[in-house]
């Protein structure tokens, strides 16, 4: 068996604003290694929510989480910023790159956080990723000067740098074109199949997570 | 290496808004320089106004002054010793001015190491004999060099060498307002009654101005010896002893120990001109305020770019908590901003603060009652650049530390889904 990455026990969320809902049920999962997971539902059904308690920026929930077998409870700020530091990789709807940094720079800068490597060898490896995902030509450009699509790739490439345990992805496609929406998913699915990069990925567009590996469905706050 | 990547971003950051951060920094740049100019400038003046009078003044003045005695006769008669004696009409008794045993005074006194300097005088009424006119003056006889040295006589002697005092023998320096008055020249011979009747005829080789009119109207001086054989008194004879001490704090308990020492009367400068003190403390702080003020103001300046910029920056904020950087590390971020508007603004504050000052100081300043002064005053104290400089600091970190706490507690989550 594969080792667990990510895995959940019981988490629940609240909402308290405007008034006490709950968003997320008891919610029991995990993600294996090599593992492509999409995770679909209808808006508000919690998923995007789940998302972020699983990516540790949101650490208002009950129940346990653990990744790479650790405890997140109980952690202080810093020390979750580092666990997504190290072991997490985001790809978000919007690109959200820098636009004072130049795209080998937005690739490097978790790298250069990190501290694991050198600036040297932390800019070959961002040109390594940005290889992987054919934009290696556009390291120089500032984010402003790339199309829509190529500005996600950048994204990924960021996720990339430092060899996390899973990348997530909330809608990661759906700012994308039919065309560049593919290129993503294809990068996913060879991330996936040759590197053996666990991947979650929040999606609505069934036709995409249906060429994951494992779909997650969720309704009113529950796994279906 | 960590805290260098921060340092990168933080430049990123600040280049990418540089001309509004070039509005910050230059809000701290006019605040320091006018701090340091207004500082400069009113010190200046202030040093400038004491030295008016305080730097004339000795610290401790001991003399003997004409007074009834306190302890009549009968005060030592035993049998009345406990009864309350009340004499009337106490006159008092003719007495010299001169301080008896002086010499051993002035030994005494250049032993003690809280002494800088000991200057002696006298002074003598005297009239101006202005061809039938008499006009009333004072001649103070005074140890040329001693009064140059603790005094800064020269700086006063607007015309003619103060030195010629001493060499000259019957030579005076004439109160600028005196020699208006008899029409006279350098070189000239002038004939000055003594209140006791004595003439004494004596050379004019140079004008006196002290910047106060009143006094240059009456004041002469004169070498210690020619008053001595103006007023017919030996070589001993001496009405002052003027002491510069090295602290001036100590002034009042000096003189009090003096006066119960040597058995005279005694005043110090503190007693003597209080109200100048009250004045140069009262501009500092004038100035002191008004400079902090500047600051403050340029201080809300930064507080508000910096809040601008985080807020134009959620997203980068949000993302590079998202991808690892925790809040300790975005407040660092921004709190380097806010220090570096603030040194590079500071730091150019204290260049114009100083060109400013220079300039000032070139600006002329002709007043008939300040003889020595040419230009402006301006007091260059390192003092203010380090008060300016620290302030700057503070100021900026203040500004900064508001806004980066904000910006380390933003959650990305909140951002990230708001999209």
């Amino acid at each position: 068996m594969s080792k667990l990455i990510i895995e959940t026990k019981n988490i629940s969320k609240f909402f308290h604003d405007p008034m006490t809902m709950q968003v997320l049920k008891d919610i029991n999962m995990n993600v294996t290694q090599g593992e492509f997971v999409s995770v679909i539902g209808r808006s508000g059904c919690g998923k995007s929510t789940l998302l972020y308690i699983l990516s540790t920026m949101d650490t208002d929930y009950d129940g346990e989480l653990f990744i790479d077998g650790v405890s997140m409870k109980k952690r202080k700020e810093s020390e979750l910023a580092l666990i997504r530091n190290e072991k997490i990789g985001f790809v978000f709807q919007f690109h959200y790159l820098l636009n004072e940094f130049n795209v080998l720079k937005n690739v490097m800068l978790p790298g250069l956080k990190l501290g694991k490597y050198s600036n040297k060898e932390v800019e070959a490896r961002a040109y390594e990723k940005l290889k992987i995902l054919g934009i290696e030509n556009e390291a120089l450009k500032m984010p402003n000067q790339l199309s829509g699509g190529q500005k996600q790739r950048v994204a990924i490439a960021r996720s990339l740098i430092n060899d996390p345990l899973i990348i997530m992805g909330d809608e990661p496609t759906g700012n994308l074109d039919k065309k560049n929406g593919d290129i993503v998913f294809n990068i996913f699915q060879e991330l996936s199949s040759v590197y053996n990069q666990a991947l979650l990925i929040v999606t609505h567009d069934n036709e995409f997570a249906s060429k994951t590996n494992r779909i997650i469905e969720m309704e009113d706050g529950k796994i279906i | 290496m960590k805290f260098s990547l921060l340092l990168s971003i933080s430049k990123s950051l600040l280049l990418a808004r540089w001309s509004q951060t070039l509005v910050a920094a230059i809000g701290v740049t006019f605040s320091i320089a006018m701090f340091i100019t207004l500082l400069s400038f009113m010190t200046g003046l202030n040093d400038l106004l004491d030295g008016l009078i305080l730097n004339r003044t000795p610290h401790v003045r001991l003399y003997n002054e004409i007074q009834a005695s306190k302890v009549q006769p009968i005060d030592y008669y035993a049998k009345y010793k406990n009864h309350y004696n009340f004499v009337s009409s106490v006159k008092p008794k003719n007495e010299r001015l001169e301080i008896y045993n002086n010499a051993a005074i002035i030994n005494t006194l250049k032993k003690d190491s809280r002494v800088l300097g000991i200057a002696p005088k006298i002074t003598a009424q005297v009239f101006y004999n202005v061809g039938a006119i008499d006009l009333t003056g004072v001649i103070n006889g005074i140890d040329v060099e001693a009064e140059n040295k603790l005094f800064f006589f020269s700086n006063y002697v607007t015309a003619g060498n103060y030195i010629d005092l001493k060499n000259t023998p019957n030579s005076i320096i004439l109160g600028k307002g005196a020699a208006e008055k008899m029409l006279t020249n350098i070189g000239d011979v002038i004939q000055v009654t003594t209140t006791k009747g004595e003439r004494m005829q004596l050379k004019v080789v140079g004008y006196f101005q002290s910047g106060l009119q009143d006094l240059d109207k009456v004041q002469s001086y004169a070498s210690i010896k020619t008053t001595q054989k103006l007023l017919g008194e030996s070589n001993s004879y001496i009405t002052d002893i003027q002491v510069k001490l090295n602290d001036i704090n100590i002034a009042p308990a000096t003189a009090i120990e003096y006066k119960n020492l040597f058995n005279v009367e005694s005043i110090d400068i503190k007693t003597a001109n209080s109200q100048f003190e009250t004045g140069s403390f009262v501009r500092s702080l004038i100035s002191y305020a008004v400079g902090i003020t500047l600051l403050i103001v340029a201080g809300f300046g930064i507080y508000n770019i910096l809040n601008m910029m985080i807020y134009d920056k959620m997203d980068s904020i949000a993302i590079l908590k998202a991808t690892g950087f925790s809040g300790r590390d975005v407040n660092i971020i921004f709190i380097v901003i806010a220090l570096s508007i603030g040194i590079f603004g500071g730091t150019l504050g204290l260049i114009f603060g100083f060109g400013f000052s220079a300039l000032i100081d070139q600006i002329p300043f002709n007043t008939a009652s300040l003889p020595t002064i040419k230009t402006y005053p301006i007091n260059y104290n390192p003092k203010f650049y380090i008060i300016g400089a620290v302030f700057s600091l503070i100021t900026t970190y203040m500004a900064g530390y508001f806004p980066s706490r904000k910006a380390s507690k933003i959650d990305p989550v909140i951002i990230i889904r708001g999209k």
